[in-house]
C-alpha cells in the first residue's frame, strides 16, 4: 500500500466552495438562529469570490445548505435574470453541481435579494435572504454594545420613536423597506430590505427563512410557523404599498407588487416585480400549460 | 380656649428620598465619603459645592446611573421597596423611566439632538410602554406646554433650538410621566441671566403646581436661594453643613459655608 492510494485525489476546492469547517460553523450558527427566532448570531463570514455587500452572506448560507439534488433559484429584487442573480446562480451550480430553476414551485432553495416570491412557499423550501444591515436598532442607537444590551432587555421603545418621527414629519410611516418586525414576541429584527408588502408573508409562514449578513457577520432566522409582527402604534394600522390596483403592462397580472418604469412622456408603466410570476402568466396567456401556484396576496389583499 | 397646634409636617411625614452613608471612590480619588441626604415629599433640596465636591456624582447615583461602593438608597413610593442600588438593569430602567426625571446641565446628555422635540418627550412615554400615537402626541404636547415651550416649535429638533429652549425640552421630558422625584443638575448654568430667570420661574411654578420633590445641584447660590427649601453644602466629597435655606444663608456655621456666602454677597 503506497501513500498515493491513501491520499485523496487533489481537488481545486471543497464541495460547494466553502471548506468543511466553515460550513460546519455556519450550520451550527443556523441551528442557534432557528432556536432563538430573530436573534442575531455572529459568525465568521468567509471570503467568497464576490465583493462584500453583494450577497456574500446569503451565498455562504446557500453554499452550506446546497447538495447535488437541490434545485436552486436566485432572485434579485424579484428578478431571476438580473446580472447579480444570474452570476450567483451560475456560481452555485458550478461549485455544487446543483440543478437550477427559475420556477418558485420547483425550487428547493431560494436565495433572494430584497423580495419574497409571490407564490406561497411550502414547508420543504428554504428561503435565504441577503441582509445589508442586520441591526434594527442602529438608527436609534449607534453604539452596538448598547444595542446588544437593548436586545437582551427587549428594550425596543426607541423603535417606535423612529415611527413617531416619520408620522410627525410626513403624516404617515415612511419606512418602506426593512420594516422592523417583532419575531415570536421577543426579538425585533430587520427583515432585510424587503418591501412592506412582503413582511406579512413571513408571519406564520410554512417555510424556513434564513437571513444572513456577510459584511456584518450575522445570521438570524424565522423558523416555520413563527409570528412576525411589524411594529405599529395601536392607533395607526400597518399599511402595505398601495399596489393592489396596478396592472402589469407586459403580463396583464393585477394585484401584485409592481416595479415602476418611467416612460418618456412622463407617465409610468408598471411591471410585476416577481419576474417569473410575470413570465408564467404570459406563457399561460399564450396557451402553454403552466402550473401557477397559490399566491399570498389575492386581488391585492392578504387574507387574514 | 385652648389652642391646639398640629405637629409640624416635617415630623409627621416620611422622607421620600433617603440616601444613606454613600461612599464612592474612583481609583485613588474619593468622590463621596459617607454622604447621607433626605428629601421630603414636595420639598426642594439644594446641593451646593465647588467643582469636584461630589455633588454631581451624588445626583447621578440618585438617578441610578452609578452605584456606590457602600451605602443605600430608598424611595418611599408604592411598589418600590428595598435598596435601589441592588436592582438589576431592567428594574432600574423601569424605575428611572416612571419615577425619576432628570435635567442635565448639558442637553446633549439628556436629549436626542436630531429627533424632534416632541419625539424626545415621547421617548420617555414609549420606554414606559405607551403605544398609541394620539396619546403620545397629546401627552408630549401637554408636557412641553407645561414647561412653557413655544408650541409652534413642537417638532423642531433640539439642535436647532437655543440653550434655554433645550433645557425646557429636557424639563418637559423629565416631567412627562409626572415623576415623584425630579433631579436637576445645574439646570441654568450656561444660560444668560435673563433666560436663567425665565427657566427658574418655570421650575418654581411647576414645583408649586405639582408639588414635585426636587433635588437641585448648583454652584450658583442665587439659584439655590430662589428654589430650595433646604440646602446641603458639600466639599471634598463630604457634607459640611445642612439646614434650612434661610438659616444657611443668614447664619452659616462652617468656615467654608461662610466663605461661600460672603463671596456671593
Amino acid at each position: 500500500m503506497s501513500l498515493k492510494t491513501l491520499t485523496k485525489p487533489w481537488e481545486a476546492m471543497a464541495y460547494g466552495f466553502l471548506d468543511g469547517s466553515a460550513k460546519r460553523e455556519i450550520r451550527r450558527k443556523m441551528i442557534k438562529a432557528i432556536a432563538v427566532p430573530g436573534c442575531q448570531m455572529p459568525y465568521a463570514s468567509r471570503e467568497v469570490p464576490m465583493a462584500r455587500g453583494w450577497g456574500t452572506g446569503g451565498l455562504q448560507v446557500s453554499l452550506t445548505l446546497v447538495n447535488p439534488t437541490m434545485r436552486v433559484k436566485v432572485i434579485d429584487q424579484g428578478a431571476d435574470d438580473s446580472v447579480n442573480a444570474a452570476s450567483i446562480r451560475r456560481f452555485i451550480a458550478r461549485v455544487a453541481g446543483a440543478p437550477t430553476t427559475m420556477d418558485t414551485l420547483d425550487a428547493d432553495l431560494i436565495q433572494s435579494r430584497h423580495r419574497i416570491p409571490e407564490e406561497i412557499l411550502r414547508d420543504d423550501q428554504v428561503l435565504v435572504l441577503q441582509v445589508p444591515n442586520p441591526e434594527p436598532l442602529r438608527p436609534v442607537q449607534p453604539n452596538m454594545s448598547i444595542a446588544r444590551q437593548m436586545h437582551a432587555d427587549a428594550d425596543y421603545g426607541r423603535m417606535w420613536l423612529q415611527l413617531y418621527e416619520q408620522i410627525v414629519r410626513s403624516g404617515r410611516v415612511m419606512q418602506g423597506a426593512s420594516y422592523p418586525s417583532l419575531v415570536h414576541g421577543r426579538h425585533v429584527m430587520t427583515p432585510s430590505p424587503i418591501p412592506r408588502w412582503d413582511v406579512p408573508k413571513l408571519n406564520m409562514a410554512q417555510h424556513l427563512t434564513i437571513l444572513s449578513a456577510g459584511r456584518e457577520k450575522r445570521i438570524f432566522a424565522v423558523p416555520p410557523y413563527t409570528r412576525v409582527e411589524p411594529l405599529v402604534f395601536s392607533d395607526v394600522p400597518y399599511k402595505v404599498e398601495d399596489h393592489a390596483g396596478l396592472t402589469c403592462h407586459r403580463s396583464g397580472t393585477r394585484g401584485f407588487f409592481m416595479n415602476e418604469i418611467p416612460q418618456e412622456d412622463g407617465s409610468s408603466a408598471f411591471e410585476v416585480s416577481d419576474s417569473e410570476w410575470g413570465v408564467k402568466a404570459i406563457r399561460r396567456r399564450d396557451g402553454e400549460e403552466v402550473a401557477l401556484g397559490e399566491t399570498w396576496y389575492k386581488n391585492g389583499r392578504m387574507p387574514s | 380656649m385652648t389652642l391646639t397646634l398640629d405637629a409640624p409636617r416635617i415630623v409627621t411625614t416620611h422622607p421620600l428620598v433617603q440616601v444613606r452613608n454613600v461612599s464612592k471612590s474612583y481609583g485613588p480619588v474619593q468622590a463621596l465619603r459617607d454622604v447621607s441626604a433626605l428629601a421630603y415629599p414636595g420639598e426642594v433640596l439644594g446641593i451646593v459645592g465647588e467643582s469636584g465636591s461630589g455633588k454631581s456624582t451624588l445626583l447621578r447615583m440618585m438617578n441610578l446611573e452609578e452605584t456606590p461602593d457602600t451605602g443605600s438608597y430608598t424611595l418611599d413610593l408604592p411598589d418600590v421597596s428595598g435598596n435601589l442600588f441592588d436592582l438589576d438593569r431592567f428594574a432600574r430602567r423601569m424605575l428611572c423611566a416612571t419615577c425619576i426625571g432628570i435635567v442635565y446641565q448639558n442637553p446633549h446628555l439628556g436629549l436626542l439632538m436630531k429627533h424632534s422635540s416632541s419625539g424626545n418627550v415621547a421617548e420617555r412615554l414609549l420606554v414606559a410602554g405607551e403605544r398609541s400615537f394620539a396619546t403620545l402626541r397629546a401627552k408630549a404636547t401637554a408636557a412641553l406646554e407645561a414647561s412653557e415651550f413655544p408650541l409652534d416649535r413642537l417638532d423642531a429638533p433640539p439642535i436647532e433650538l437655543s440653550g434655554g429652549m433645550q433645557q425646557r425640552v429636557q424639563l418637559a421630558k423629565a416631567i412627562a410621566l409626572e415623576p415623584a422625584l425630579l433631579l436637576l443638575d445645574e439646570p441654568t448654568t450656561g444660560l444668560d441671566v435673563s433666560v436663567q430667570a425665565l427657566v427658574l420661574d418655570t421650575l418654581k411654578r411647576l414645583q408649586q403646581e405639582r408639588r414635585i420633590t426636587m433635588v437641585i445641584v448648583s454652584h450658583d447660590l442665587g439659584v439655590i436661594r430662589t428654589l430650595a427649601d433646604r440646602v446641603m453644602v458639600m466639599r471634598g466629597g463630604a457634607v459640611v453643613e445642612a439646614g434650612l435655606t434661610d438659616q444657611i444663608f443668614q447664619d452659616p456655621q462652617h468656615a467654608y459655608t461662610q466663605q461661600l456666602v460672603h463671596a456671593k454677597l
